[in-house]
């Protein structure tokens, strides 16, 4: 592994990966099905997508194109390449009933009403336009005459620029997995510490991810490549490697009700204007700014090792079930005897012990942008006018195994009922308040409280509903060029 | 303290049957939850049986019985069997006794589509008859009936539902609301809206069992040390013999298909336990053989003398395993309850007790390479889920007395009882137990 740890190319990156685009406040998200496939291949060929190479002056401009499985089937892509991309993006987030359940659209959430992302209005591409100043005139650059004739839109999907912090008015994206491009990360075995750096594979196919091996990936015979076009695997260097610095993009439209979830706090806190910030917090697990519950010296530098009962952040705190911050041992093992028996799950009792899975193998590299008309809370207690349209998030993520990764998170940790030994409620923000097995809906919320019960909050409601969703591939450069030459020069 | 068991019943189908098995075990269950029995169906209705924690029935086919001829080897396909499992409570006799009295018309209708089986078969001894032990037998909680499980959660949301509605009581102090809920309860217990059966007492039978597993453990132990110069030379050439296998040995780990993924992923999540069934051919040789035979042995005993507190190893979701030889030793079903979706359970496997997966499965064809018998294997991560999910198959009926609580419920719920009928509790032992609830 050694000999095949070279730097990574950021030219073939896209830019996305690395870079948030922060800077350009401006963003629309362009959803189109392949009309005419030999001129969305042209398209393809000469769009001007941004690389994750840093530059000086910085972009004003970036284009980050991401594929389905059918777009890459419309453009194409025979096959033989497409097989080897994982089950879940080929069978897609709206794929199949047992997937929805998981993910917990069901109900309000369910795909059957999806304003996109199913039957015919399951996108081929998403083209993400960002743009410092003027979107609009980038807008017009991207969408060429070949666009308009190859391409037809699915969903224009626009973006609000809220200064960092989400509709509801708490600050978001702070906690985010470092990704290791020096490829220095090379221990696999169980870490005692949670890990902020995560190995480059973790977010990047191709690479090596935490168990130090190769997601299964797309690799392409060398006769299938004559103009050379494509890099060779590293773990199979006779193979190409069709997914090398491509990544799987997860996108899912969330419309959040801020009226209804600053209602419900007003009600909860019986008005009480600093109640309702506590409590508001205590729902997200940080305060609006950011801080978080429990003491940290800076927004992200911090545990739950010293607060395992959850009387500092609640246990089921947004925050905490998206991110645990869990090692990969329950508590910090001391010694290889230690380790030993740890291991072996010596001393077995003790309520709520080890009961979340290791954090490490499970993050996201998030990059969503709200959108709809900003309300401040103090506005959203006030009577909504006429005709207002919606508001949410169209959450972005990243990630090399969508199963073990956005949907472990979102299974295991955001929609359970039973995360961390809770019953009886799902994500607070999240959740669809679903029933657990014919019974009452998990529609609680517990606050807990050093040696007394928890704090119940009751009848939370729905408070985010998904409109659409998808799962896409985001190429290399290279792979992208190979994808537009299409089949014309394959035998 | 009322110990657990399992039963299995197992008999070949007869010729071109399976289709129509199938069909009628389907009809068992819920219409909008495939896989899931409907707990009062008409052909054996699980909720009349009191002390069943879990059962299911599953057409044992296996599809990776050609593995085999990987080793050059060719055997006739083995027969597919219809196999009927169940954990309960108590004595073993008495749970058959019960299906046959109280299910008997379904069973027989179910029954009668396997080998030799005639309206004229006395239905306990062919039962018995075809009762297919495990090698190793695992329970979360050794002592926990189905009746205590029940009782719990009904007392839980009681004392839920007594503090939410008593004004003030929540921000009392830990040992004001242990007072005022004791003295609830007692109420409640003499006006019959809640009851707490006492723990019956232990069979002897279960206290010889134990007293017999320590003893053949520091009999073994004792032996061990002392024949050490004896054993080690061959131990060592058996664990070299084991290390030449374990690099000569194929994997067999292709991705399963898109449609076999489905057709068990569709059984799944439906509550927020669920089920596995897997089954494969052990590799060909005495060593593998007598390998898993002595990792099963020690696994079952791990389960009752080590394991009996809630957790296998580290892994807490598990209700209720086993392993069961079939077909003379050649082939291993396994089989689960376990909390969580599918994926949380191989992130267990993997992540948490992955030298227990591979002590026990690598002797199955095909499996991740090993090192060492523990080492490597299930760390394959992807390799690990495609071989366990080729080797899965569905499980066409599942029933779970208790469904909607994870095994961190139970836990919870009699750790809440406990507070409530022990009599000297610290002042920190109230604490902990007034976040409890």
């Amino acid at each position: 592994m050694s000999s095949a740890s070279s730097p990574v190319a950021f030219e073939d990156v896209q830019g996305l990966v690395r870079f948030a685009h922060a800077k350009l406040t401006r963003a629309l998200y362009l959803l189109v099905r392949v009309k005419d496939a030999q001129l969305a291949r042209k398209w393809c060929a000469g769009a001007p997508v941004t690389s994750a190479e840093k530059t000086q002056p910085p972009p004003e401009n970036a284009l980050q194109l991401a594929f389905t499985a059918p777009g890459l089937k419309a453009l194409g892509l025979p096959d033989s390449i497409l097989a080897g991309f994982s089950e879940e993006f080929l069978s897609g987030m709206a794929g199949n009933a047992n997937r929805s359940r998981r993910l917990g659209d069901i109900g309000a959430s369910d795909p059957a009403a999806w304003t996109w992302g199913r039957g015919t209005q399951l996108p081929h591409m998403a083209a993400m336009l960002f743009s410092r100043d003027d979107l609009e005139s980038w807008r017009r650059t991207v969408e060429t005459a070949t666009w308009n004739s190859a391409f037809e839109t699915t969903a224009r999907l626009s973006t609000t620029d809220l200064g960092g912090v989400e509709p509801f008015g708490f600050t978001d994206g702070v906690s985010q997995p470092e990704i290791d491009w020096m490829r220095e990360r090379s221990d696999p075995n169980e870490q005692a510490e949670y890990a902020k750096v995560l190995a480059l594979g973790e977010f990047l196919l191709g690479y090596p991810n935490e168990y130090g091996q190769y997601t299964d990936r797309p690799l392409v015979d060398p006769a299938a490549d004559p103009a050379n076009e494509l890099l060779p695997a590293e773990d199979q260097p006779d193979l190409r490697d069709f997914a090398r610095n491509g990544t799987y993009l997860v996108l899912r439209q969330l419309e959040q009700d801020v009226r209804g979830f600053w209602a419900f706090l007003d009600r909860s806190a019986q008005s009480d204007p600093a109640a309702r910030e506590e409590l508001g917090a205590a729902l997200v697990g940080r305060r609006r700014d950011g801080r978080p519950l429990l003491d940290a010296t800076g927004l992200n530098d911090f545990t739950y090792e010293g607060d395992p009962d959850g009387n500092l952040c609640p246990l089921g705190a947004h925050i905490r079930r998206a991110n645990p911050r869990t090692a990969d041992f329950p508590v910090r093992p001391t010694g290889l005897l230690g380790r030993f028996a740890m291991r072996l799950g010596i001393p077995t009792a003790g309520f709520r012990r080890d009961l979340v899975a290791s954090s490490r193998l499970h993050r996201i590299l998030r990059r969503g942008r709200e959108y709809g008309e900003p309300l401040s809370s103090e506005n959203a207690l006030q009577s909504a006018p006429p005709k207002e349209g919606p508001r949410g998030l169209h959450f972005v993520c990243l990630n090399a195994n969508i199963r073990r990764q956005f949907e472990f998170v979102q299974d295991a940790w955001l929609m359970s009922t039973k995360f961390n030994g809770l019953t009886g409620e799902g994500d607070p923000l999240l959740g669809n308040r679903s029933s657990i097995a014919g019974g009452p809906p998990s529609d609680g919320y517990s606050i807990a409280r050093a040696g007394r019960p928890p704090r119940k909050l009751e009848g939370l409601p729905q408070f985010v509903t998904v409109r659409g969703g998808s799962y896409f591939f985001m190429p290399g450069i290279r792979a992208l060029r190979y994808l537009a030459r299409g089949g014309r020069d394959r035998s | 303290m009322t110990p657990q068991a399992c039963f299995m019943v197992v008999a070949p189908l007869a010729k071109g049957r399976v289709a129509e098995a199938r069909e009628l075990l389907s009809r068992m269950n819920v219409e909008s939850k495939p896989g899931t029995a409907d707990p009062n169906n008409a052909l054996v209705p699980f909720a009349r049986f009191e002390n069943l924690h879990f059962a299911r029935f599953v057409v044992l086919e296996d599809p990776t019985s050609d593995d085999v001829a990987v080793y050059g080897i060719k055997r006739p396909a083995p027969p597919v069997y219809l196999a009927f499992l169940g954990d309960f409570d108590g004595g073993y006799d008495r749970i058959i006794d019960q299906f046959a009295g109280q299910a008997e018309h379904g069973l027989r209708q179910i029954f009668s589509l396997c080998d030799g089986f005639n309206p004229n078969t006395d239905l306990v001894l062919w039962m018995k008859a075809h009762e297919c032990r495990p090698a190793a037998f695992y329970c979360n909680m050794p002592g926990r009936t189905v009746r205590q499980c029940r009782e719990e959660e009904g007392l839980r949301v009681a004392l839920t539902e007594h503090l939410r509605r008593k004004s003030g009581l929540a921000d009392a102090s830990a040992q004001e609301i242990l007072k005022e809920l004791r003295a609830f309860v007692h109420a409640e217990l003499a006006s019959g809206n809640i009851t707490l059966t006492p723990a019956e007492s232990t069979p002897p039978a279960w206290a010889a069992r134990q007293a017999f597993d320590v003893a053949s453990v520091v009999i073994l132990v004792a032996f061990g040390i002392l024949s050490l110069p004896l054993w080690t030379v061959p131990a060592l050439l058996l664990a070299w013999r084991l290390r030449q296998l374990e690099t000569s040995d194929p994997e067999i780990a292709p991705r399963p298909a898109a449609q076999w993924l489905a057709s068990l992923s569709g059984l799944e999540d439906h509550d927020v336990t669920n089920q596995f069934t897997a089954m494969g051919t052990i590799k060909p040789g005495p060593l593998r053989s007598w390998t898993l035979r002595t990792v099963l042995w020690i696994t079952g005993l791990a389960a009752r003398l080590l394991y009996s507190q809630g957790r296998l190893a580290r892994v807490h979701t598990i209700h209720f395993a086993r392993w069961v030889y079939l077909d003379g030793g050649t082939r291993v079903v396994f089989a689960s309850s376990y909390d969580g979706s599918h994926e949380s359970y191989m992130d267990d496997f993997v992540n948490k007790v992955a030298f227990g997966l591979n002590a026990t499965f690598s002797s199955g064809i095909g499996y991740p390479r090993t090192a060492w018998l523990l080492l490597k294997g299930a760390k394959s991560e992807q390799r690990f889920k495609y071989f366990q999910r080729r080797h899965q198959i569905p499980t066409d009926v599942w029933y779970n007395a208790c469904a909607g609580l994870t095994n961190v419920d139970l836990d919870r719920n009699s750790r809440l009882r406990k507070g409530i009928e022990k009599a000297n509790m610290s002042d920190v032992e109230v604490r902990e137990w007034a976040q409890l609830l």
